[in-house]
Parts: C-alpha cells; structure tokens; sequence
C-alpha cells in the first residue's frame, strides 16, 4: 500500500518563486527514500507539503490516508500525529533535559506519566542515549543532540520520519552513526523520507534516491541502482 | 483525562510563565490592580449613591397649604379630589391646630407668640402631605393639586431632587469613562506581556505544532497566562474593598454627615464588590492575551 501519494503537485510561493512543477510521487510504506538535488531545486518545500507546513497550489496529496492538500488548519495536527520530523538544527528545548525534550512530544499530547515514562526510556534506549537522559543539550556532541531530536519525533511512534538534512550539521563518522540510527528505525516499519546534500551516504546506504532539478523529478533511482557521479 | 492532564499541564505552564517574565508581569498585575481599585471605587460610590438617591426620592413629599379660611366641608372637598389623582402613594392631613401644636412645642418663642393667636388670627394654613408612587411626575401631580379649589400654594423639592439626580449622573458616568479608559490600557499592556511570552517560546510552541499539538492546546496556556494576570492583579483590589469599606462603614457609623446619607451595609454588598473585581480582573486578562494571541500566534 502507498504510505504517500502526490499527483499533479505544484507549489508557488506567495513571491511568485515556483518551487515544484507538476510533481507526481508515490512512496510504500516501509520505504527509505533519499531527496538529493542542488541547493533550491525544492526539496525542503516538497517535504514541508507533506507535513503540511506549506499547501500545495495545485495537486493532490494524500498522506497516510489523510488528503493533506484539503487538510484545514485546524486539523494539521491529526497528520503531525501520524508522522515525525527531523531538522538539521535539532530544534532541542535548551533549559530542558534530554529525557524532559523527548517527554514533551508526548506531555503536550496527554498521555499518562507512567507510559510517557515507559515510551521514553524504550526510544532513548534505541537511539542510545540511555545513560544520557538527565543531560541538557548544551551537554551534548552535535550527533548526541541529532539522536534526541530524531527520539523526539519517533516517540510516538510515527508511521512516517520525514528527515531535513539532518547530517548537515555533522562530520562524516557522525553522520554515519546517525544513519544507522535511521535504518534501525527503518528496519522497525517506518517510513523514512530524508533529505540530504551528502551523496557519499546515498550511495552508500544503497536506498530508493530521488533527484530533483528546479522542481521537478529528473531522476528515480530504484533501491541499490543509485551510483554516485564522479565515483 | 487526557483532556484533563493537557489542561493541568497548561495552568502549570501558564503559571510558571507568570514568573519566568517577572518584571514584565509585575507591570501588567500592577496596571490590573490600579484599575481594579479604581472600579472598586467607581461600584461602592455608584451603589451609595443610587441606593442614597433612592432613600431621598422615598422622602420627597408634595405639601399643598389650603387656604386660611377654609371650611371643614371644602377640606373634605379637596381630599376627595386628592384621592382621585393618579400617582398618589399616601397622604396626610395636618390640620390648623395641629400645625400650630407642634410649633410651639419645638420652641418657647413660638409658644409665646402663638399662644396669644385666636383662631381668626392664626395665620398658619392646613396641608395635606402627598407622596408619589413615580417620583419623576411629582411635578405634574404637583400641577393637578394646584388646580384644584381652595388650595393656594403647592410646594415639593422643585429643582432639588433633579439637581440631586443630575449630580449623581455626572458622578457615575465620569467614573464610567475613567473605568473604560483604565481597562482599555490595562487590557493593552496585557496583550503586550503575552506577545512577548509568545516570541520567547516561539520554539516551544514551533516543536508543539510539529508534534501535534491542537491549536487550541497550544493557544489555552496563553490564555490562561492573561487570566492568572488578571486573578493575581484582583487580589489586592479585593482585599482592600473588603477590608476599606468595613472601617469606612465603622468609622461613620453606617452614615455620612446627616442620617439621610446611609450607607449599604458591608455585608454581603462588599463580597458583590470583590466577585465583580475579580471577574473584571480575569475578563480583562483574557481578553488581553486573547488579542495578543490572534495576533501573534498565527497557526
Ligand atoms: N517561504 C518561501 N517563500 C518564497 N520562496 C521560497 C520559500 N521557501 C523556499 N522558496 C524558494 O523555493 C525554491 C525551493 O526552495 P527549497 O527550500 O525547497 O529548496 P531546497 O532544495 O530545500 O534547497 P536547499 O538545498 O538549499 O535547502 C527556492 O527558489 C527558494 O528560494
Ligand atoms: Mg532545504
């Protein structure tokens, strides 16, 4: 079954910028899937469409069964419910510790103490940060503060990880520690959707790769067909 | 209870806010309790004032003097002519003598004077003592007694009891602009303490929005923040009505220079008092951070 559907996609900005022409994608559940593409070419506005920090001008699109392109702004946070994102700057909470900035997806949401406290740990745990929990953020190496972030999105156990550059901050041997974190997470059924500039980790991890130029798709790599130019 | 655990997540957060921002805060919790105690005032002396006006009306008596030499039979004449008059509450007759009786009993002056008078020589008149249901048409049925045969002059308060009633208007519509004024600045200052929690926790409520908290969710602890503004700004408007008006009621013994002026007893009207300024106090406060959160909280 398609976790994502987007037919006949086109974003204009307010400023007349068009970001995406006419984009048909779909994507299955359980995928891992790359958007690669020179800087401005729309990869951040194709993402935001599907956590719906933008509507699309033109197109269909349906998220995990939700029509996100008719969804009204009161209800966005039925689809931020289904699904988690991940920034290249963290987007951690400073004056809170990592066990308190993961807990906040679920505080904010009501859930009881006890089972905050049970999902929390178990994700903590699977990022590995565990024995890190009472630290705050300014504690943290760059990759550590990823880890959370990508704790804090996947707490609730999202269908969907939708990833903006998160590697852009870190060196290569992080990024790569962040990248397994990724697979295992993918490994566990979720979708991932991520975003990136650095092709040495497309090509490495050998995923589904979309390529984007000016807006549109200009390339659909099939898993394990993505070779990296110049390599 | 999930609802119930969102909102008391809220009121800690809100309350919280309260202090993070303290100076901040203090400016509008300062601006709330300044017009608060002026409201307090404006109330107290509204009620007084209504609750003295309506005392006075109660007393205002139209006096129609008869003619000196008038007969038993036309004095009966005229009461039934009285008592056909619409408006008319009660009234009473003073006769000649009782008039005179009195008189002379309030003074040896008067003793002397009139008890020389026969009854050929008194000049005093009778009067039948008239009071009104609707005290706004004294003047008319002052007018329809006039009319009637035998009664030569006709006296109320004229111009008294409307100077006094004009008195008191002015009096409660100034401190009626004063209170909207107040508000006005008080329900500014607010929503501009909450525009500045909003900008301060604009990443906070950036992660809420990713994750999925509902806009209502989000907005609720800035409302709430505006209400504590305001239930924390009553607190010492309402201790000093409370505690104010008491000792003012002690102090002049339920009453202002004559026995007339009475004063509303404390109890219950100084808790009225404090429940109005509180529900003002929280009104005011929401309705800043509710301005403040249409603005600025755009989601
Ligand atoms: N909010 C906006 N208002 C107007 N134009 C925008 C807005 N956001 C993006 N754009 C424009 O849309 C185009 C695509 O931007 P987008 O951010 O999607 O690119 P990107 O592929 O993510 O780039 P990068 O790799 O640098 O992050 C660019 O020309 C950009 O200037
Ligand atoms: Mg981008």
């Amino acid at each position: 079954m398609n976790l994502i559907r987007m037919k006949g996609v086109n974003k204009q900005y307010k400023n007349g910028v068009t970001a995406i022409y006419d984009l048909d994608l779909t994507i299955e559940k359980g995928d891992f899937v790359f958007i690669i593409g020179s800087t401005g070419c729309g990869k951040s506005t194709l993402i935001k469409m599907l956590y719906r920090e933008e509507k699309p001008t033109r197109g269909k699109i349906i998220v995990g069964g939700l029509d996100v392109a008719k969804l009204r702004n009161g209800k966005v946070y039925k689809l931020r419910r289904k699904l988690g994102v991940v920034f290249q700057d963290f987007k951690l909470l400073q004056k809170l510790t990592v066990y308190e900035n993961v807990a906040f997806a679920l505080e904010v949401l009501g859930l009881p103490k006890s089972e905050i406290h049970e999902k929390v740990l178990k994700v903590l745990d699977l990022v590995g940060l565990k024995n890190k929990a009472k630290h705050y953020p300014t504690e943290l190496s760059g990759g550590e503060q990823q880890r959370v972030a990508i704790a804090r999105a996947i707490v609730n156990g999202p269908k969907l990880l939708i990833c903006d550059e998160p590697t852009g901050n870190l060196d290569e041997t992080t990024s790569m520690e962040i990248m397994k974190v990724l697979e295992e997470i993918n490994k566990l059924g979720t979708t991932i959707i991520m975003v990136t500039h650095d092709t040495n980790i497309v090509a490495l991890m050998q995923k589904r790769v979309i390529l984007l130029d000016s807006g549109r798709i200009l390339k659909d790599y099939e898993k394990g067909t993505y070779v990296h130019e110049g390599v | 209870m999930k609802a119930f655990r969102i909102l008391s997540r809220n009121i800690r957060d809100s309350f919280k806010s309260v202090f993070r921002n303290f100076a901040l805060s203090l400016a509008s919790i300062s601006c709330i309790t300044i017009t608060l105690i002026v409201v307090s005032l404006a109330i107290i002396l509204t009620y007084n004032v209504n609750n003295f006006a309506s005392l006075v009306e109660k007393d205002v008596t139209i006096v129609a003097f008869l003619d000196v030499d008038i007969t038993d039979e036309e004095t009966d004449k005229v009461e039934e002519k009285i008592k056909e008059l619409d408006n008319i509450d009660s009234y009473i007759f003073r006769s000649k003598q009782e008039i005179t009786d009195e008189m002379m009993e309030s003074s040896d002056i008067f003793d002397s004077i009139m008890s020389e008078w026969s009854d050929e020589e008194n000049p005093l008149q009778a009067t039948f003592q008239v009071k009104v249901v609707d005290i706004e048409k004294i003047g008319d049925v002052a007018d329809e007694i006039k009319k009637i045969e035998n009664v030569s002059i006709v006296k109320y308060g004229e111009g008294m009891v409307e100077q006094m009633v004009s008195v008191f208007d002015s009096i409660k519509n100034v401190s009626f602009v004063i209170v909207i004024a107040l508000v006005l600045v008080t329900a500014f200052l607010i929503s501009n303490t909450i525009k500045i929690t909003i900008f301060s926790r604009r990443r906070e409520i950036e992660i809420m929005r990713l994750v999925g908290a509902s806009n209502i969710n989000i907005k609720i602890p800035f409302i709430l923040e505006g209400l504590f503004l305001g239930l924390i700004g009553s607190i010492i408007p309402v201790l000093s009505t409370i505690y104010g008006y008491s000792a003012i009621y002690k102090k002049f013994g339920g009453q202002v220079f004559t026995p007339i002026i009475q004063l509303i007893k404390p109890e219950p009207f100084m808790y009225f008092v404090s429940l109005a300024l509180v529900e003002i106090g929280i009104l005011v406060g929401m309705f800043g951070s509710w301005r403040a959160v249409k603005k600025h909280l755009k989601i």
